[in-house]
């Protein structure tokens, strides 16, 4: 493994082949049951794929976790329109560097589950937008995008049934808001990204007008196993309602940094301790944002929780993406919620008002609080601030910049206090200023 | 304006690869390849692009001021990008991006005089788990320190 040792207390199923050698070539596929489920997917009625993608309790791997079965069964296969599949590998989200992993060591396992979507809804080409920064990786994808041609998985005619396919890679050119998916399609149509007006949803008008199933890289690998095995089998390995394993980034004050795939309810404790090799240099465990830099932080004590979408609500936190950001002690919050608004302040597209303001305000008086120049009224005009751009703009990514800076300033607030009155910054080992 | 036979076959590819009526949906990743070759957004890249797109220079620069990867002037050589977003951050990422600044003596966006280097401080490349991390061009190098960061800077200029 080029990236990270495997972990004995992994679940492979969507990263079973990372490690084959030459993992993304289509005869190691096909010697590991790859295009089977295609198959077999090519016998079943596009109600019965829909079926078991519904039973597997599959859920968005983007971050929103949205049931893919649902999703699936919006598209309307009854319209004259042409319909598409477009899969999300704009991997945007602070924390997360999974389905980079899957498209380099098992590309043929995205065109699959495009495949099988493709025919669930009627799709007759299927997109696959990779974001800019990952050149080896589209490079990759057309690769196995022209084997799967020459062996007659893609093209016309597949395999004699009369289905057409064909996929295509399609590259971003930097921008975090086009992992949205409206403002990725605007993107895809040769646009600036930002985000369109729903309803409708993608679903129904998506790519160029028409019907499209829009899903993320981890959410399309999935499928193949699902029927493959049967849905029920993908349900299994999960806890209710969040079926299947998922890919894990845990990187930050950990020793073992890596991508896990560990089964949806797994603790988040035992991930950090047992699977990721604990706090770095005995260090106390301080913070952890469970799902990427969107999802509200979880102080130590509130680690001892399942890893699935319904248990991370229930905390007033998101499953997010999957990108677990370990803190230990030695961690400024002020510095951390900081850092994470200068990222949304720069990426927000300036669409919506409270947002291309919000962020910018409150990037401002972060920066302001953490150079220990800040009022003490400025910790709850933060929070109040952060909560006037909740549910305000069109796309989640004012949300995203609002609800951890909500989170950080209610659980840590002592840490935005011990920085007023011209104080430096008590973690700071030399007080250099900060470039913002 | 041409281009090298490979980019020209590039372009007749992503052309097709669209729905009929949908071509300028071409349009970012024909900037992107073209920024390869031609260095920069220049007035007579936006120009032939929206020539061949059936669209007006206007819509192809709103399309350029959008995109970050998308550059108005040539970057250097080598390109050194380094994440300081959260996860880079825990781990040095700022350390790494404050070492590189002294050690090329260029800021953000930045080229040195010979051309030969010049750096972006960028947002999440998506290497989070093995931080910090950066990209020269499009080459990631993950578990960044000064000291390799030292290493790769020379053995790029031995190179040329």
């Amino acid at each position: 493994m080029p990236y990270n040792e495997p972990s004995p207390l992994e679940t492979r199923v969507l990263t079973r082949r990372f490690g084959l050698p030459n993992s993304a070539s289509i005869d190691a596929y096909l010697a590991t049951d790859g295009y089977a489920a295609f198959r077999k997917a090519l016998g079943m009625r596009p109600e019965e794929i829909i079926e078991q993608v519904k039973i597997s309790n599959l859920r968005g791997r983007g971050g929103a976790g949205f049931p893919a079965g649902l999703k699936w069964g919006f598209v309307p296969r009854s319209s004259p329109k042409p319909k598409y599949v477009v899969a999300n590998a704009d991997e945007g989200e602070p924390g997360t560097c999974k389905d980079r992993l899957l498209m380099e060591y098992d590309p043929h396992s995205l065109l699959e589950g495009m495949l099988i979507a493709g025919l669930a809804v009627g799709a007759r080409a299927g997109y696959i937008y990779i974001r800019g920064e990952y050149r080896y990786i589209i490079e990759i994808m057309d690769r196995a995008i022209a084997e799967a041609g020459e062996r007659g998985f893609l093209g016309k005619n597949i395999l004699g049934s009369g289905f057409d396919f064909d996929a295509y890679t399609h590259t971003g050119a930097g921008s975090y808001e086009c992992g949205e998916e409206s403002a990725l399609l605007e993107s895809l149509e040769g646009k600036r990204g930002v985000p369109r007006i729903r309803p409708p949803f993608p679903a129904v008008v998506g790519a160029f007008g028409c019907p499209t199933v829009l899903n993320n890289v981890e959410t399309f690998c999935a499928v193949p196993s699902i029927i493959r095995d049967g849905g029920a089998a993908f349900a299994a390995l999960g806890t209710p309602k969040n079926g299947g394993t998922r890919l894990f980034c845990v990187s930050g004050h950990v020793n073992r940094p890596g991508v896990y795939e560990l089964p949806m309810g797994f603790n988040l404790l035992r991930m950090i301790n047992d699977v990721a090799g604990g706090v770095r240099g005995g260090k106390r465990l301080k913070a952890v944002m469970p799902g990427g830099s969107s999802c509200p932080v979880l102080r130590a004590e509130e680690c001892d929780i399942a890893m699935d979408f319904d248990s991370l609500a229930k905390a007033k936190s998101m499953l997010g993406s999957g990108g677990v950001v370990v803190m230990d002690e030695d961690t400024c919050m002020v510095k951390a919620v900081m850092r994470i608004m200068k990222f949304y302040q720069h990426e927000s597209c300036g669409w919506c008002i409270p947002c291309r303001e919000g962020t910018l305000w409150l990037k401002k008086l972060l920066v302001r609080c953490h150079d220990g120049m800040g009022r003490r009224s400025d910790i709850d005009l933060i929070g109040e601030l952060a909560r006037n751009m909740l549910g305000r703009t069109f796309c989640p990514l004012g949300d995203a910049a609002a609800m951890p800076t909500i989170s950080f300033v209610e659980k840590f607030r002592e840490e935005f206090e011990a920085h007023l009155d011209g104080e430096p910054c008590p973690f700071e080992k030399s007080p250099a200023p900060v470039a913002v | 304006m041409t281009f090298s036979a490979e980019l020209e076959a590039k372009f007749t590819r992503l052309v097709k690869s669209y729905p009929a009526g949908r071509e300028r949906a071409a349009l970012i990743p024909m900037l992107l390849y073209a920024q390869d070759e031609v260095g920069s957004m220049t007035p007579e890249l936006v120009e032939e692009v929206s020539r061949r797109l059936g669209i007006t220079p206007l819509e192809v620069d709103e399309v350029i001021s959008y995109y970050t990867m998308l550059r108005r002037k040539p970057a250097g050589k080598h390109h050194i990008q380094i994440c300081t977003n959260i996860s880079c951050m825990l781990l040095g990422g700022e350390e790494l991006w404050e070492h590189a600044c002294r050690k090329l003596d260029i800021g953000n966006k930045e080229v040195t005089a010979d051309g030969q280097f010049s750096l972006e401080e960028v947002e999440c490349l998506g290497a989070c788990s093995w931080a910090p991390a950066l990209q020269v061009n499009y080459d990631y190098h993950h578990n960044m320190t000064p000291e390799k960061l030292d290493q790769l800077i020379d053995s790029l200029r031995k190179t040329h």
